[in-house]
């Protein structure tokens, strides 16, 4: 790396870095597929870049405070509702000069409403977050693990129930005159890039920061992290709402992406398929989780043959990891030089012959 | 306030249901501290288990013309409950022995059996999907199943465990939950069709004159109703015998205060864990078969999802661990759920809202008392 790069501040660095390898993708996704990618290739894209933000922002809280949290569904509920309700009715108000069928002709014209929108939604998310966090974070373990999903069961029971989204069935606008108003189809490659790279860098950051270490004393000994002078409520609370705030942004993104919203899209098991991600990456281990939320969200399409066994094969590898490596795939760590040298390291281990025993002299 | 009687007494009858589940969670909880989140399967496994039973005693008692419009046998709807309550201890023993003891002792070969033998059943279905010859998918079907093997013994013995028990644990039993349901699900086990219980108990007879309802504070309850109150209270009196007055009962009653001075004093707490998950297994069987034969409702591979949540909530309010109070919480939940049905209008409550009102109560209940409404709180010592 040349100097010059070297010495420039951290963040300045990490755009560069953003930027370099987000243009070397739309490259791919330019040129090697033909014009574009493919319509089913970019949805997978699309898809896993979503995960990749709900695997993450879950992992804020699961991983690096050690609160168990199921209720995430609901914050993404919430997230995808906002912005479907918000880019229907308001749609003629705030965005007069955007079309509705996504034929945006231009980045200039997505840059403002994929903001406003996704900004709203994360605080939407956020002040959710709040409500279900300040009280339930009182209790601990399996409690917490569930008042946050019956808070989940209840936001999804509220949506249910809410007329102007059509929350019992499937929301797909609003017909004025003579035209139907849907939510624009704003949700692209480009948007999905730049969230999960601000969700990364909003990661990492955290991660190797002084709160950062605050998180993971929370996690390790919540007790003993009080007596240090850590405010353990407050590192959780706030580790809850930049959670929630992320996992509303990939609401957001998730409902500017389809043409419907459907309730049973936020059922308990889309929690599970997340929590999933987490674990399999390993909980506290950010680009662990990343690889985990893109495995697991092309498996299914690798598996699309098989589509019925899908979810027999999930949860007997949920199963089957956690008799084996109940840390992740990855543990705590971050996929780094060091690590991938440890890694080949232990690799010849488990096939090196074990040393023989030496038995204990008598006596 | 004769219809707020009658309102009551379905309360009660769901409530009891609940009450009956929610017992094998707190059992469950009482001894290992795990929430078994797959308590609400085994009530699935329990109703088709009793369904098959159904269909074999109708096969093989013909003179108890099980399925004919006369009186069916009494005999025959014991033998349909003992049978899926004995599929039920069965499925615990397995659950237990293959999911979750390893997490404790490293113990690989169960799980190999069990895990193996399902990921090869899987394997081979897919590839008979594939239309590939059989001996192939035998092979694949084996490899498979070695490969799990080879997995769980090598890793068994050099796990280092970085996360907390409790979250394995958990994860584990949402794993074994999804797989229950998926597994039912496939078209080569249960199939997602509806299925209907046969009539076990056919209590109108107009030949005899049994009438159909019985009268209570002035209230006509039908005989369903009070089957099912009945049972589920004499499920729980000898259930409170075993616990409180049995050698295994005491034994389950010392490892749940203190696991390890239990086994100092020579108590199998292995055996006993064993066997507390069996006797939960056994109570929520016994739920499934009298809810899906009793009520008429249909069997699907997904019916214990809702009343499982709705159980577990229900022994978090009366404080999980404790069997009294799981009792309680059933009864609360089920008379709240039928009033916010029967009254809810009244005060703005539509009734599509009956699901969350059980959630509603838990985060009430639980933000007052931390620990359920029985439940003794006990600060985290350091």
């Amino acid at each position: 790396m040349p100097d010059a790069i070297k010495k420039l501040p951290p963040l300045v660095r990490h755009l560069i870095a953003i930027v370099v390898i987000g243009a070397a993708l739309m490259a791919v996704n330019g040129f090697v597929e033909g014009p574009k990618f493919g319509q089913y290739r970019e949805s997978i894209l699309i898809f896993c870049g979503i995960n990749i933000v709900l695997a993450v922002a879950l992992n804020i809280v699961n991983g690096f405070t050690g609160q168990f949290s199921l209720g995430h569904i609901g914050f993404y509920a919430i997230g995808a509702y906002v912005t479907a309700a918000f880019s229907t009715y308001g749609h003629a108000r705030f965005f007069p000069g955007l079309p509705i069928d996504g034929s945006s002709p231009s980045i200039a014209h997505e840059i403002v409403p994929v903001f406003v929108l996704t900004t709203v939604a994360g605080l939407a998310a956020a002040a959710a977050g709040l409500v279900v966090g300040l009280p339930s974070l009182r209790l601990r373990g399996d409690y917490l693990a569930i008042i946050t999903l019956g808070f989940a069961q209840i936001i999804q029971v509220i949506i249910r129930n809410i007329k102007a989204v059509d929350g019992a069935t499937s929301f797909n606008g609003i017909t004025r005159g003579d035209t139907t108003i849907l939510t624009p189809h704003l949700t692209n490659f480009l948007w999905v890039y730049v969230a999960v790279a601000v969700i990364l860098w909003v990661a990492y950051s955290l991660r190797f920061s002084t709160h950062g270490l605050a998180f993971l004393a929370v996690r390790d000994d919540e007790i003993a992290a009080e007596s240090m002078g850590i405010n353990t409520t407050r590192y959780k609370v706030i580790a809850f709402l930049i959670s929630a705030y992320f996992t509303g942004v990939a609401g957001s993104l998730f409902a500017l992406y389809l043409p419907s919203l459907s309730n049973d899209q936020f059922s308990f098991v889309r929690s599970i398929d997340i929590l999933v991600m987490v674990v399999l990456g390993g909980l506290g281990s950010i680009s662990g989780v990343t690889i985990a939320a893109v495995l697991l969200t092309t498996l299914p399409e690798v598996l699309r043959s098989v589509d019925e066994y899908r979810l027999v094969i999930y949860p007997l590898l949920l199963i089957l990891l956690m008799l084996t490596r109940p840390q992740g795939i990855f543990g705590r760590d971050e996929v780094s030089k060091t690590w991938l040298k440890g890694q080949w390291g232990a690799l010849r281990g488990v096939f090196r012959k074990p040393s023989p025993s030496v038995p204990l002299p008598p006596g | 306030m004769h219809q707020f009687t009658e309102q009551l007494l379905f309360g009660i009858q769901l409530g009891s249901i609940y009450a009956l589940i929610a017992l094998g969670y707190t059992m469950v909880y009482g001894v290992l501290k795990l929430i078994n989140f797959a308590h609400g399967d085994v009530y699935m496994v329990g109703a088709y288990g009793g369904l098959g039973a159904a269909f074999l005693v109708g096969t093989w008692l013909p003179s108890h013309h099980i399925f004919t419009a006369g009186l069916p046998s009494p005999i025959g709807a014991v033998l349909v409950l003992l049978c899926a309550m004995a599929i039920c201890a069965l499925l615990g023993l397995v659950i237990e022995q293959a999911a979750y003891r390893p997490l404790r002792t490293r113990a690989w070969i169960a799980p190999a059996i069990v895990l193996g033998a399902a990921a090869a059943y899987i394997a081979y279905s897919i590839a008979a999907d594939a239309n590939r010859n059989p001996a192939s998918c035998v092979a694949i079907a084996l490899i498979v199943w070695g490969a799990i093997a080879w997995i769980l013994k090598t890793s068994q013995s050099r796990r280092t465990a970085t996360v907390s028990p409790r979250l394995t644990a958990l994860i584990t039993a949402i794993g074994v939950s999804l797989f229950l349901e998926n597994f039912a699900n496939l078209k080569s086990i249960f199939t997602p069709d509806p299925r209907f219980f046969p009539t076990i108990v056919n209590i109108p007879d107009p030949a005899r004159h049994i009438p159909r309802t019985v009268s209570v504070l002035g209230v006509d309850v039908s005989l369903e109703t009070m089957l099912i109150f009945g049972l589920s209270l004499a499920l729980m009196a000898i259930l409170t015998f075993i616990v409180t007055r049995t050698k295994i009962g005491k034994a389950i009653r010392a490892v749940s205060y203190d696991a390890d001075a239990a086994a100092l004093m020579g108590i199998n707490t292995d055996r006993v864990i064993s066997f507390t998950f069996m006797l939960g297994a056994v109570l929520a069987g016994a739920a499934g078969v009298m809810v899906t034969s009793l009520t008429g409702t249909a069997i699907n591979p997904y019916i214990g999802v809702p009343f499982g949540l709705k159980a577990f909530v229900a022994a978090v309010i009366g404080g999980i661990g404790n069997i009294p109070g799981a009792t309680l919480g059933g009864l609360i939940m089920g008379i709240a759920e039928i009033m916010v049905v029967a009254y809810g209008s009244y005060i703005g409550v539509p009734d599509t809202y009956r699901d969350a009102v059980a959630f509603f109560l838990l985060i009430l209940i639980l933000l007052v008392r931390p620990s359920g409404l029985l439940g003794k709180f006990a600060p985290e010592k350091v």
